[in-house]
């Protein structure tokens, strides 16, 4: 027993090692005073000074203000879009074409982002010959373009949520004379709000880290964040980039910590009003 | 047990063909794609009644009384309440109101916001929607609870929150699907007697659904026993233990014997039953309407019957068995007697008293009864 739990740890301890250790180690070298990325100056590290730097580069803050837009407006526009089709699928449980419907949802989920984003700079260019709209592509085609793969995860959260709650809680409040709209936004809506900004949270990541999606649907001057990062990475690695991602790091952990915290709370919620 | 007849719903409404019905099912059929929840059933409930549906689940029961709140619509026939046609009016706009099984009360409001909410939907005067909803809890004793989140209340404590918001809308009529049936025993038997107070004071008409046949006798000034999306008997709780209409009814009301026979004796008085399965006659001392050679039943509760280890006086209505088995408990003792055709026959005996004569298993002993207590089913 004692050996087969030993072997298992051992286990445990590769997996975690492959995840993390490029990770934890680039996290390190963040704090590495040397202008090689890959010595480490043990007179003067550790040290914020990539840090200070990171502060006055305005390309790298022009480029996280852009993506900070994009991500808020995709992350608020999937939610809207995303609630009302897992709503939908949840509260019409039989119509014709239940099963496409669902598939369609959540194939962006799987769809390579290569092909999502090649379709939409097709369509967008099409669209801009045929009708004049959008004119270039920039930010709101870049919005436009994460919402499509984001919608479909707060479609999935907004769902699985809905199909714990009891229904009879939307009965009551339109048997004691609320029409279904205002059974929505004041009966449901608030109570799975907490699965709604969990799903907030998972767009405006997403949307966030995307680099391939944003490549294709970028117009001149809008790029974000993953694109100023990828392209200066092109030009060797700078140690300015390693004080970027620990600090991504620390802002995707923190957000991902949120969501989760929110979906369980949600989910004890449920448990204790059925209780 | 408890029966409520003549309490509420002055005098009997339901024998006076010039009553009006206060809501009136006309031929609802309700179909859920091949199968038929609730098959053809016409009802009739007076002002101020206690009319319970009862019945095992799936035979319709709870499609009923959604049918009547507004959540399904009948597939055909027509629903009225208070001589208003209300088929095809939505939930939100029907003068009823429901308390649902689960309670369904709002997690994200506290007790007072829960009771208020229907108020506010008919955008009542805040002043008015704070007296009325004080007034409610007072009444269901949850006023010092008024600021409790729902998720810090007992159940007894959530099924009177659900009563509250449902009843401070003065709804004309109050749906309950089975409103006790999530308390444990003793909360369950003190909460029937505050519902019926409650409803003795407000003066609400009460549609109960439950499927537990105790509730439904406490609670019901009549009874509708369903079976299979029908109404198989409806009457007063006496009316439906005393004279069921039916081998099922009879059964589910209650336990009963039932020796199948036919009528060898036919008089306007009485009638006398052969039955194989007794081994002899049953006399019946009330005449009824049953073709000659049809067959029927004769049954007979438990408790109507008198057990003995010597032979009674009577000539007529008497048999003898031994006891197979005896359960005590505590109040009343069951006792199972096999007759000599083999046919199980049961027999409770109040434990009054230590009995002079104690009848024990493996024990002989005569069963009797009095020719007024068997009835006669034909179905």
């Amino acid at each position: 027993m004692s050996r087969r739990s030993a072997f298992v740890i051992t286990c445990l301890a590769f997996g975690y090692a492959f995840l993390y250790v490029p990770i934890a180690s680039m996290v390190v070298y963040s704090f590495n005073a040397s202008q090689l990325v890959t010595v480490w100056d043990h007179a003067h590290s550790p040290t914020l000074k990539w840090f200070g730097a990171l502060l006055h580069d305005q390309e790298i803050l022009g480029a996280a203000w852009i993506s900070l837009k994009v991500a808020v407006a995709n992350a608020t526009g999937s939610v809207i879009l995303g609630t009302l089709a897992g709503y939908g699928l949840a509260r019409f449980p039989r119509f014709r074409g239940r099963f496409a419907f669902t598939a369609m949802t959540t194939a962006p989920l799987v769809m390579p982002e290569v092909i999502t984003g090649l379709s939409l700079l097709l369509l967008f260019v099409t669209l801009e010959q045929t009708i004049g709209w959008p004119a270039g592509r920039g930010i709101g085609t870049m919005i436009i373009g994460h919402m499509t793969f984001s919608m479909a995860y707060v479609t999935v959260v907004v769902q699985s949520r809905l199909a714990t709650f009891d229904r009879s809680v939307e009965e009551a409040a339109m048997d004691l004379g609320a029409r279904p709209v205002k059974v929505f936004f004041v009966i449901t809506l608030p109570i799975i709000f907490p699965a709604v900004l969990a799903g907030w949270l998972l767009a405006f990541t997403l949307s966030w880290d995307d680099l391939v999606i944003s490549s294709f649907t970028a117009g001149p001057g809008s790029n974000t964040l993953p694109m100023v990062v990828f392209s200066m990475v092109r030009l060797g690695v700078n140690p300015e980039i390693n004080a970027l991602a620990t600090l991504t790091i620390t802002a995707v952990t923190i957000l991902a910590v949120g969501a989760t915290w929110l979906t369980a709370r949600a989910r004890r919620h449920a448990a204790s009003a059925a209780a | 047990m408890v029966t409520a007849i003549g309490r509420r719903a002055a005098g009997e409404p339901w024998n006076d063909p010039d009553a009006r019905p206060y809501v009136e099912l006309r031929r609802v059929t309700k179909k859920f794609g091949e199968f038929t929840a609730v098959d053809d059933v016409s009802l009739k409930i007076y002002e101020r009644e206690v009319f319970c549906l009862l019945g095992a689940s799936g035979c319709g029961k709870t499609t009923l009384l959604r049918m009547l709140g507004g959540f399904e619509s009948p597939t055909a026939g027509r629903i009225l309440i208070d001589g208003e046609d209300v088929t095809d009016v939505p939930p939100y706009e029907r003068p009823v109101n429901m308390m649902f099984q689960s309670y369904a009360l709002f997690p994200h409001m506290n007790v007072e916001q829960n009771v208020a909410f229907g108020l506010k939907q008919d955008r009542l005067p805040k002043a008015v929607i704070r007296e009325r909803v004080a007034a409610m809890l007072e009444m269901v004793q949850l006023g010092e609870y008024a600021k409790r989140k729902v998720g810090q209340l007992s159940g007894g404590q959530r099924q009177r929150v659900a009563l509250a918001r449902a009843l401070v809308k003065r709804p004309k009529v109050l749906l309950l699907d089975e409103p006790l049936g999530a308390l444990d025993k003793k909360l369950r038997e003190r909460t029937q007697f505050e519902l019926i107070g409650l409803q003795d004071k407000l003066g609400v008409t009460f549609l109960v659904v439950t499927h537990d046949q105790e509730e439904a006798m406490t609670l019901a000034s009549r009874i509708g026993v369903m079976d299979r999306g029908t109404i198989a008997q409806a009457g007063t709780p006496a009316e439906i233990y005393e004279f069921p209409n039916s081998r099922f009814v009879a059964d589910f009301i209650g336990s009963v014997n039932l020796f199948e026979g036919r009528l060898v004796e036919d008089e306007p008085e009485f009638v006398r039953i052969d039955s194989a399965e007794l081994g002899g006659t049953i006399l019946v001392g009330h005449g009824i309407s049953s073709a000659p050679e049809a067959a029927l039943w004769a049954a007979l509760r438990p408790e109507k019957i008198t057990m003995s280890r010597g032979a009674p006086p009577q000539t007529d209505n008497v048999t003898r068995g031994i006891v197979q088995d005896v359960a005590y408990l505590g109040d009343l003792s069951i006792y199972v007697v096999r007759l000599a055709t083999g046919k199980l026959v049961r027999v409770t005996r109040p434990n009054t008293a230590r009995h002079a004569e104690p009848v024990e298993r493996d024990g002989e002993v005569y069963l009797s009864w009095d020719a007024a207590s068997p009835v006669v089913v034909t179905r």
